[in-house]
């Protein structure tokens, strides 16, 4: 820092003053402006407010001393603007840190992408299992699971679906080896649907029954784009006095409103299951074009989502083998079923269902 | 199946609406049109159904058109076909049905001097060519355009023989041990003594209700046809069927339930086909029927139903006056039950009897289904039932969110991978061997048993990605494994989890490093840390025990042990599996057996003081022997119990040239802090006296 020496003063009028006081704040706030690292502050506190050596003390000894009596008090008042002037002037260099010149030095390319690690996803069938079973966990409805290895009763025969009848042709079964020579109640097999575990809950509980059963099924089926031979499906059963048709629409009409939006309407077809009547399909306007038609709803304006009814007596008879409560004159109840796959599908814009058991992680990556 | 609407429209001529509102009115009352098609002006529609299993009364023109009179509430005309004056037979055509459990009604009709050749339209209306050209279907000769066009338009299955072939008479029968058919596809079929045959006197001449037989067919030579329209059990049928691997028009319909009584209507359409052609009909229609059978189809008992039944089942209704009596009378009749009511204490009830077409119909709740799908399921109300129970979770649920909840925040996606795995595979990864459960049909053979372990499919879906050069993986599975037998399958909740690539996994400043053994035990220490247990420990087995499971690499692999069971293993892939699976990177896997982690209870979160008092970090540069593992110097440090030191791990382990071959250096990092006051140093120098005792006695040296 070079700054120039105090000169001597000749002139006290107050013009002389103004001039050589203005000079040495100008140099002052000069160097001020130069202060880059914590040393420099320091040297310019002594330079400038040294007890000896510092340029404030030189001019007090120097000018004042040599100032007229009259000229004095002029003279101070300037000196002490001067001296607050440079305090502030330390204050703010001593506040201020590190210069911008310095930290300039430190600049990054803040562009560059950030440095990422892994968050894990929730697969997309847990996420939409989960989000179905809190529907209907805020309607009431209890968690029930059953085995995916079941029997042929509680898959087929406790279902209404008598030995060698068609509709088990629907259904098309993967078997466990070696079951021959069982009796046909006893064969194992892997269940095709979530249904059996109604029978299992009724079996330990009396009514009122209010169930929803998340779970894995498997068929014997070629796979293609929407085919799979392992899927999921969520099964809900509603079992007490006085429960309708009615309060089946009622019941899904609202599942699906919470599920895809208040918009979205329903309306049931009759179907076929055997171990409900009546049976239905229900569909939901498209949630794609609001039930105009499009390409996703083959301009119908409808798609079809799940299948339900009211439980067959046959399947109370079964049930009231074990839980005698279960009294088809007594009681009615309502059941439900839909494929879970699908609804992830609709959801998330899944063009191929077998991307579901693949694992890939830039597959899987997109639902964090 | 394909239905034409011009064909419907000659059997509803009244039919009020355009084929597209026909469409939608069938459908939701399911009798589902999946597809509408212009066939051009005068030909109205090709609709393509899809009626479900249990309605094969439909799955014809006449049955649509009956729905459709019902929705509408039109009269149908019943379907009859006069035939010309019959000459006099010398005597009646042998007809003896031998399986009566089988067999419910066999009808036969001879033509003599028929000319076998093109269809010609043979009434006003209804024309086989025009139908035919309209459907697609190809004429092929009257004889068989006859019996074609009865299935289309009425759905029941009939069959033309060359009268000359037959030798007696007809007997409906099992087939006898060693009876041999050469069927209409041209197989020679050995029959079975269950199979049920349409025979002569002297051998079978066809598969009844499946199949006709090659020797007895209509040719262009036939000069003589005997017309069969028969009812087959449903139960029979189906066996003969699927012995001979065989699915048929006739044998879906007879699985499903014919007609008893369409069969003498099928015959006169057949016969009255052929009959354009030329010919003659000669005596009376032979009808020979099992009582048995008729009062089970044709002659049913009465069914009651209850106006207050309909209601308890199907509630309320959008429009105020509900499902009335007169609702269920018009829509039953329209159906074709009869109804005799019988009025008891003011609530309207009925007897109903039953249609022969309708053989799914049987119970009172049938017929309240059928209230309900005509009335339109639409009509219904939404209303919600009320509910005054509680809400119960799986008792697992909690300790499963916890599990999965921290595989996600380590980075791991979720999988979901193939139930099924090869024996190969399941006899490298079961936890216990011996104890894999086959499947009888499975999908393939690399999908032969039922997994026993998450590990393959782990393993397989790691490999998918590295082979699709997605190099960093971090997957978890969360499923169910399978043991026992083929008698008895146990199903236990498993978590399957495996990494490879690097870390960071994309970064680029930083350079990545492999992930490894340690990074993934820290997962595993994770998930370990969500419950309560009082002791957790590693432990690996050298090679030649053979107790570490051979999908491992022997040294770069743990057992897990809580509370001193064993909940599960990982680590490095074998490095000839992973050759196996042309990988060539490291692959770090593993599987918890959850049904042994959800015995212990989740650890519940409590918070503890945090000491105000300066911590004080003591670190210490040792030198191991290679034998000596940190397990040892952690259980020193454990055992010394002082309460003031916090903490202790290993900052760093290294090896270092200087040192002997067998040694590695390590810096055990301490923290020293006391709840109630500042540590003295006299206090800290008497700590680490024992420190550097304790590792002393378990085999570290300070290094000087």
């Amino acid at each position: 820092m070079s700054t120039e020496a105090i000169p001597n003063l000749t002139a006290f009028d107050e013009a002389a003053l103004d001039q050589a006081f203005a000079a040495l704040e100008q140099q002052a706030r000069a160097a001020a402006a130069a202060l880059d690292t914590p040393e420099a502050v320091e040297a310019y506190r002594l330079q400038w407010l040294g007890r000896k050596q510092g340029r404030l003390n030189e001019v007090s000894s120097r000018w004042l001393k040599a100032a007229p009596a009259e000229a004095k008090k002029a003279l101070g008042q300037r000196f002490n603007a001067l001296k607050a002037v440079v305090e502030s002037l330390l204050d703010a260099a001593l506040g201020a840190g590190p210069s911008d010149a310095a930290l300039a030095a430190e600049a990054l390319d803040i562009t560059l992408p950030g440095t990422r690690r892994l968050t894990g996803a929730e697969h997309p069938i847990t996420r939409t299992l989960n989000e179905i079973v809190s529907v209907f966990a805020a309607l009431g409805y209890s968690v029930g699971v059953g085995p995916e290895v079941e029997t042929d009763f509680y898959n087929f025969e406790g279902m209404n679906f008598p030995p060698g009848h068609p509709a088990r042709d629907t259904q098309d079964t993967l078997v466990v080896a070696g079951q021959e020579r069982r009796a046909q109640r006893d064969r194992l097999l892997l269940r095709t649907h979530t249904s059996p575990v109604q029978m299992r809950t009724m079996e330990l509980q009396p009514p009122p029954v209010r169930i929803v059963i998340p779970g894995k099924v498997h068929r014997n089926d070629a796979a293609d784009a929407t085919h799979s031979p392992i899927f999921h499906q969520v099964e809900g059963l509603c079992v007490d006095t006085n429960i309708t048709f009615s309060d089946l629409k009622g019941t899904l009409d609202h599942a699906m409103k919470a599920l895809f939006g208040s918009s979205v309407k329903t309306r049931f077809f009759p179907s076929f299951f055997p171990f409900t009547e009546p049976s239905a399909d229900v569909q939901i306007s498209c949630i794609f074009c609001g039930g105009k038609g499009c390409r996703k709803c083959k301009q119908s304006g409808w798609i079809e989502l799940l299948g339900c009814g009211m439980v067959d007596p046959a399947v109370f008879a079964f049930a009231g083998e074990k839980q005698p409560a279960y009294d088809p004159k007594k009681i009615s109840g309502f059941a439900f079923g839909m494929g879970v796959e699908r609804i992830a599908m609709m959801k998330y814009g899944v063009s191929e269902i077998g991307q579901f058991y693949a694992g890939d992680m830039r597959f899987l990556g997109q639902f964090v | 199946m394909k239905i034409l609407t011009k064909w419907l429209r000659a059997y509803l001529p009244g039919l009020p609406v355009e084929d597209t509102q026909l469409a939608e009115d069938l459908t939701l009352r399911g009798i589902a049109v999946e597809g509408i098609y212009d066939l051009g002006a005068g030909n109205g529609s090709l609709f393509e159904m899809d009626i479900t299993t249990n309605r094969v009364d439909a799955m014809n023109h006449y049955g649509v058109a009956r729905e459709a009179a019902a929705i509408y509430g039109l009269p149908l005309p019943a379907l009859e076909f006069a035939l010309p004056g019959a000459e006099a037979a010398g005597k009646p055509f042998s007809v003896k049905i031998e399986a009566e459990d089988a067999c419910g009604r066999f009808t036969a009709r001879v033509l003599r001097h028929v000319t076998i050749g093109d269809s010609r339209d043979w009434f006003a209306g209804a024309e086989v060519a025009t139908y035919f050209g309209l459907l697609e279907q190809k004429l092929i000769s009257n004889a068989v355009d006859a019996t074609n066009f009865a299935w289309l338009a009425m759905g029941h299955p009939t069959h033309a023989f060359d009268l000359d072939k037959i030798e007696g008479g007809i007997v409906v029968r099992r087939a006898r041990k060693g009876e041999t058919l050469k069927t209409l596809d041209g197989l020679q079929r050995v029959l079975d003594p269950e199979d049920l045959v349409v025979a002569d006197h002297v051998k079978p001449l066809a598969l009844a209700g499946v199949m006709g037989g090659w020797d007895s067919m209509i040719t262009p030579e036939t000069r003589n046809v005997l017309v069969e329209a028969a009812w087959f059990d449903q139960m029979a049928v189906r066996r003969t069927a699927r012995r001979h691997g065989l699915h048929t028009d006739a044998s879906h319909r007879f699985e499903r339930g014919a007609d008893f009584n369409a069969a003498p209507v099928a015959s006169a359409l057949v016969c009255s086909i052929l009959l354009a052609n030329g010919g003659s009909v000669e005596g009376e229609l032979v009808d020979v029927r099992v009582p048995a059978i008729e009062a089970r189809t044709a002659q049913r008992a009465p069914v009651s139903l209850a106006l207050s039944e309909v209601q308890r089942i199907l509630g309320t209704t959008v429009a105020a006056e509900g499902i009335t009596a007169t609702t269920v009378e018009n829509v039953l009749t329209a159906l074709g039950c009869g109804l005799a009511s019988k009025t008891e204490s003011g609530s309207a009830s009925w007897q109903v009897s039953l249609p022969s077409w309708r053989l799914d119909v049987e119970r009172e709740i049938d017929l309240i289904e059928e209230v309900a799908r005509v009335y339109g399921y639409n009509g219904f109300a939404n209303t919600l039932p009320s509910f005054g129970g509680g809400v119960r979770a799986l008792p697992w649920a909690e300790a499963e969110a916890a599990v999965r909840r921290t595989l996600l925040a380590a980075g791991f996606h979720e999988a979901i991978g193939s139930t099924f795995c090869s024996a190969a595979e399941a006899t490298l990864t079961a936890p216990q061997p011996g104890l894999v459960v086959p499947l009888g049909n499975p999908l393939s053979e690399e999908a032969g048993v039922l997994r026993p372990s998450l590990v393959p499919g782990m393993l397989t879906m790691i490999a998918g990605n590295l082979n699709r050069d997605v190099s960093d993986v971090r997957l978890f599975e969360v499923g169910t494994v399978f043991s026992g037998s083929t008698e008895k399958v146990e199903e236990r909740p498993a978590l399957g989890f495996g990494a490879a690539g690097s870390l960071p996994e994309q970064s680029a400043l930083h350079a990545g490093r492999a992930i490894d053994f340690h990074d993934v035990k820290g997962v595993v220490e994770q998930v370990l840390a969500r419950f309560q247990m009082r002791t957790v420990y590693f432990d690996g087995f050298p090679g030649e025990t053979g107790l570490m499971p051979a999908w491992l690499h022997p040294y770069r692999a743990a057992r897990i042990v809580a509370d001193g069971i064993t909940v599960g293993w990982f680590g490095q892939l074998h490095p000839s599996e992973a050759a196996a699976r042309k990988v060539k990177e490291p692959v770090i896997a593993g599987e918890i057996y959850l049904d042994r982690l959800y015995m212990l209870p989740l650890r519940k979160p409590a918070a503890r003081e945090i000491s105000r008092f300066q911590p004080v970090r003591r670190d210490f540069s040792l030198v191991l022997e290679q034998s000596v593992a940190w397990e040892s110097l952690d259980a020193a440090l454990a055992g010394l119990q002082i309460p003031e030191l916090v903490e202790w791990r290993v900052r760093e382990v290294f090896r270092d040239a200087r040192l002997g071959e067998r040694e590695y250096s390590l810096l055990l990092g301490t923290t020293f802090q006391a709840p109630d006051r500042t540590l003295r140093e006299e206090e800290l120098q008497g700590f680490q006296a024992r420190v550097v005792e304790a590792v002393g006695k378990a085999g570290a040296r300070l290094r000087s």
